[in-house]
Formats: C-alpha cells, structure tokens, sequence
C-alpha cells in the first residue's frame, strides 16, 4: 500500500516559492491500477516522482507497505528504488547498450545476480513482452511501442511490488498504445504488481485503472473507482476530460437537442445492466415513446457499461422514470 | 618537369624522420596523459555543473575559474611559465620530456570541457532511468554516463590529439624538436622552404590520419 500523508512540494525558482503540490493525501491499496490524471503542469508528474523520491519532498510523510519512504537514507532508498520499476514517455533507454543489456542493467546495477541467472532472467522477460527475438538489436532500430516494451521488461526485471509509468504511452499511436496498456493489464493481474501511472488522456484511465484521481493545480480535485469517476464526473476538469475522451461537447449537444420534443434524460447503465432489455420493456409497461438522441456502449476496464440519452414523450412519463431508477440505472433529466 | 623533380634533393632526409618521430612521441605520451587528467577533470566539472547530479556552485566555480584560467594563456606562454613546475616534474625543461608537462596542462584542460561538453549531452531521462533503478552516482557515471558518452568522448580525443599536433610545433621553443620545429628552424628561419613543405606535407597526412581514425571509432561506437 502506498500512502501520503500530507505530502507537499514546492520549487524555489528565483528566489520565489512555487508549488508544485499543495498538501495531498492519498491511498493506492495493493494490486491496483491508480490513474492520475491531469494537464500538464497540474502536478501528477510531481506527484509520481515522490513516490521513489526522484523529487524530495518538502514536508509530509510517505510510506509504501508500512515503511517510511520520507525516512529513508541514501542506501535505504537505493534498495528500496530497486522495489520499484519506472517507465518513461520517452523510454529512457541506453542507446549504447543492446535490448538484453538494457533489461540487465537493473540487475547488474543490483549486483546481486550471477551473469548466469541474470541471462536467464533477461531471457524470461523479453519472452514476456515478446521481444525473444530482439535481444541483440540496438533500441535504435526498434518502434516506439519495442521501446516501451523494452522499457517495461527493464522495469520487471528486479521484481518490482510497484510500477510507475509517467505518460508511458503519451508518445505512441493508438494502435500501439492499445497493445502496451494491454500487456500493464496483464502485468497488473498476474504478477500483481500495484501500478500507478499519470497521463493526460482519459482513454488511458478507462481502460486499465481501477482508481483515478483527477489533478488540478496542484490539487487531487476528483479521486474514486473509474467507473463512478468517469460515468458521473462532478468537478469541471474531470467533466472536460471526460468530454474529450468521448469527444462531445455538451452545450453544442444542447443546441442540436433544442427543436427534439419531450423530456431529456441521460440513462447510465453499468455491469450487467448493459445488457438488460429494459427500454424496450419500460417503453411497453408505461406507455411512453422513446428516441435515442446520442449513446455509447462501452467498457471501462471489464466493466462494461453503457450511457444514452434518450428524447422521452407521452405515455405515463413519471413511472417510466420510477422505473429507470429501480433497474439500478442512473437517471439524469437533462430537460 | 627536372625543377620539380629535384626540388627535393637538398632535404635531410634523417632530419624529417627524427622529427617526425618526436612529433609522434610528444603526441602519444601527452595525448595518454591528457585523457588521464582530462576525463576525470571533466566527469568532475560536469557532475558539479548547476542541476547536475553533485551541483556545487563554490566547487564547480573555482574548477571552473582554474580550467578558464589555463585555457586563457597561450600555449606559448604556458610553455615558458610552466618551466620550473615543468623541472620538478620531469627533472629537465628540455627536448621531449621537457615539453610533454605543458602539453598535458594545455590539453587536458581544453579536453575536460569537451568532456564535460560530451556528457551534458547524454539525455537527462537516461540519470533519471539509472536513478529509479537504485544505482550509486558512481555507477550512474561508470555504467550509463560513460558508455552513452561514448562517441562524443571519442571526437573530444581526436580534437583534442589534433590541437596537440598544433601544440608540439611550438615545442621547439624548449628544444623538443619535431616536424613544426623543424618547418620553423630550416623553412623559416634558414629559408629552405623545400624542408618546410616536406613538413607541411607530413603533418596534413598525420591529422588527416588522426581524424580519420577518430571518426571511424565514433561511427563503430554509434548506436543512433
């Protein structure tokens, strides 16, 4: 478990006082993706950092498994950094050093393996993110999403109980982020390994974290399970992320929904109900019409869901509503 | 066609060789000793540089104010006030072993800045990556600074071998002889302007051969 306890950080630049991080607490339990999410400059970075102490902090206490990370001395921290991997935006690989030796560094700077086991152990993790083939190249002549994966398999390679990833996927297309937030999922579930990573994108967020906090300024403005953040956003940064991940504008919506007749609701569907017939039914039982104005279907993580907003008139409108509520749906009236 | 062709008749030829073998001596010994001192002086400037890993501003700044200081004077002149640091070093101010002290001072500090220089370059995420992984700043230095400094290093020496090769011709100041003693004492000052083409001639294939030994290594050694 990882834990903050008033945790802040200020940079003095020129002789004046800028935080970075207001006084922030926070919890990521063993075993889960955290997603922190933010704009640039809003402190995730920061915020990562402190966790292996590559940014000192300027006050609060910070422990991972009952042990005072704040605490540590220099070569506590050196074995305690070996505990936790760390993946780059821009991968940060030696561009001296074949694929094989990259992943090896770790545990030759660990110098606890013989060259032997470490081989071995080289070999195990280039097959895991299925670069068997690649071990003799150079990390010049690989993509962006070998880098990464190299760059994972480096980060593994000590065994780590965590794994931060600052915008691990922030320089790759879509498709090759798919496949890297996909082999983090798997990673996630079977080594159970906690992972925490920052990024800017929502998309990331939904598709392999289990909790999110929503960053601003400095400040955790929004924080809880993916599915409750996502599908019910209350603070306006975490409403204008969601907005781009589902690449909608409200107020325009609004404007398109001006000449539509009846009344507007929003319904959010979660977990089985996705794939209950429930529309139809309510439509039937009480006599309402309905049309559908905008929706989506879609997964958060393994979490399928499903958010319409529907254009609803005549019929008995306030059952069909009574309805909607009791089926474990979350109802919104737009209108 | 025959002016040509006996321009050269009157060249000592045992004069050029002897010459070109001091140059070749003064080269090899002060260009070892100037990596010996430089790469350290460097790797410590760049480590005491602002933002880098040992930031001391009082430290970096007397480095810093004593490299520029060296780097201030002509080699010339640092030839002539080395002399008596120059006598306790290697027991003479004279011929080869008389020069190699002065060559390495002015080396060495000309080469620990394209150190420095070289290491600056090394992307800062690599120290950030080495760090996150738990390693020393010594073997963030030894197992990733170095090996991606690599190339950079590699041109720094061969710049600096050739700067060398300007340097030893004013050797002969102190009597170490050499090819740019040699062009000096019989081209100019004899006028025997045959003996300084020879010379000319030798030292343009011996930085020629320098450069291109130096980039063959830094293209092995790149992996970009």
């Amino acid at each position: 478990m990882i834990e903050f306890q008033n945790v802040h950080k200020t940079y003095r630049v020129d002789g004046r006082d800028i935080p970075a991080l207001h006084p922030t607490s926070l919890r990521v339990e063993n075993g889960q993706v955290f997603g922190l999410i933010g704009h640039s400059g809003a402190g995730k970075s920061t915020l990562l950092r402190l966790i292996n102490r590559l940014e000192e902090p300027s006050g609060g206490q910070i422990t991972v498994d009952g042990e005072e990370v704040t605490a540590l001395d220099a070569n506590g921290l050196r074995r305690f950094r070996q505990q936790v991997g760390m993946i780059f935006q821009h991968f940060n690989l030696l561009a001296s050093k074949t694929v094989a030796d990259n992943v090896a560094l770790p545990l030759t700077l660990a110098g606890e393996m013989s060259r032997k086991a470490i081989d071995q152990r080289v070999a195990e993790l280039l097959a895991r993110v299925g670069l068997s083939d690649h071990a003799k190249k150079y990390p010049a002549q690989l993509s962006g999403g070998q880098k990464q994966r190299v760059g994972i398999a480096r980060a593994l390679a000590t065994k780590p109980k965590i794994l931060l990833c600052d915008e691990a996927t922030s320089a790759l297309d879509p498709q090759t982020t798919a496949s890297v937030l996909q082999l983090l999922a798997e990673i996630n579930r079977e080594l159970k390994l906690t992972i925490v990573l920052i990024t800017h994108e929502m998309d990331v967020i939904r598709r392999v974290c289990d909790q999110v906090a929503v960053m601003d300024a400095g400040v955790i403005v929004e924080q809880g399970s993916v599915a409750d953040v996502f599908l019910h956003p209350k603070h306006p940064t975490t409403k204008r992320f969601v907005q781009e991940a589902d690449q909608i504008d409200e107020s325009e919506q609004r404007d398109d929904f001006a000449h539509v007749p009846g009344r507007i609701v929003r319904l959010t569907f979660q977990g089985e109900a996705t794939y209950a017939p429930l529309l139809g039914t309510v439509a039937r039982e009480t006599g309402v019409d309905y049309s559908i104005l905008a929706g989506r279907i879609d997964r958060i993580k393994d979490i399928p869901y499903g958010q319409l907003t529907l254009a609803i008139t005549g019929g008995d409108m306030e059952a069909a509503f009574a309805r909607f509520t009791a089926a474990d749906v979350h109802m919104e009236v737009l209108r | 066609m025959d002016v040509l062709l006996h321009y050269f008749d009157k060249v000592d030829w045992a004069d050029i060789w002897v010459a070109t073998g001091d140059t070749m001596l003064m080269l090899s010994t002060s260009l070892l000793f100037t990596v010996l001192v430089g790469l350290p002086l460097g790797i410590l400037l760049f480590l005491f540089s602002p933002r880098q890993l040992l930031e001391q501003k009082a430290t970096y700044g007397v480095l810093a104010f004593i490299v520029n200081a060296i780097r201030s004077l002509p080699f010339i002149i640092l030839l002539i006030v080395m002399i008596p640091t120059t006598i306790f070093i290697t027991g003479t101010s004279l011929g080869v072993a008389g020069a190699i002290p002065p060559l390495v001072v002015g080396a060495s500090t000309f080469f620990a800045r394209l150190v420095e220089t070289a290491l600056r370059e090394v992307d800062r995420g690599i120290i950030e990556a080495t760090q996150a992984m738990g390693a020393t700043t010594r073997q963030i230095i030894v197992k990733a600074l170095l090996p991606e400094a690599k190339p950079g290093i590699i041109a720094a020496i061969t710049v600096t071998a050739i700067a060398l090769v300007g340097y030893t011709a004013m050797a002969g100041v102190v009597g170490a002889g050499g090819l740019g003693d040699l062009a000096i004492r019989y081209g100019y000052q004899r006028f025997q302007d045959d003996v300084m083409v020879v010379t000319v001639i030798m030292l343009i294939v011996l930085v020629q051969i320098l450069q291109t030994i130096g980039d063959k290594l830094v293209t092995h050694y790149s992996r970009k």
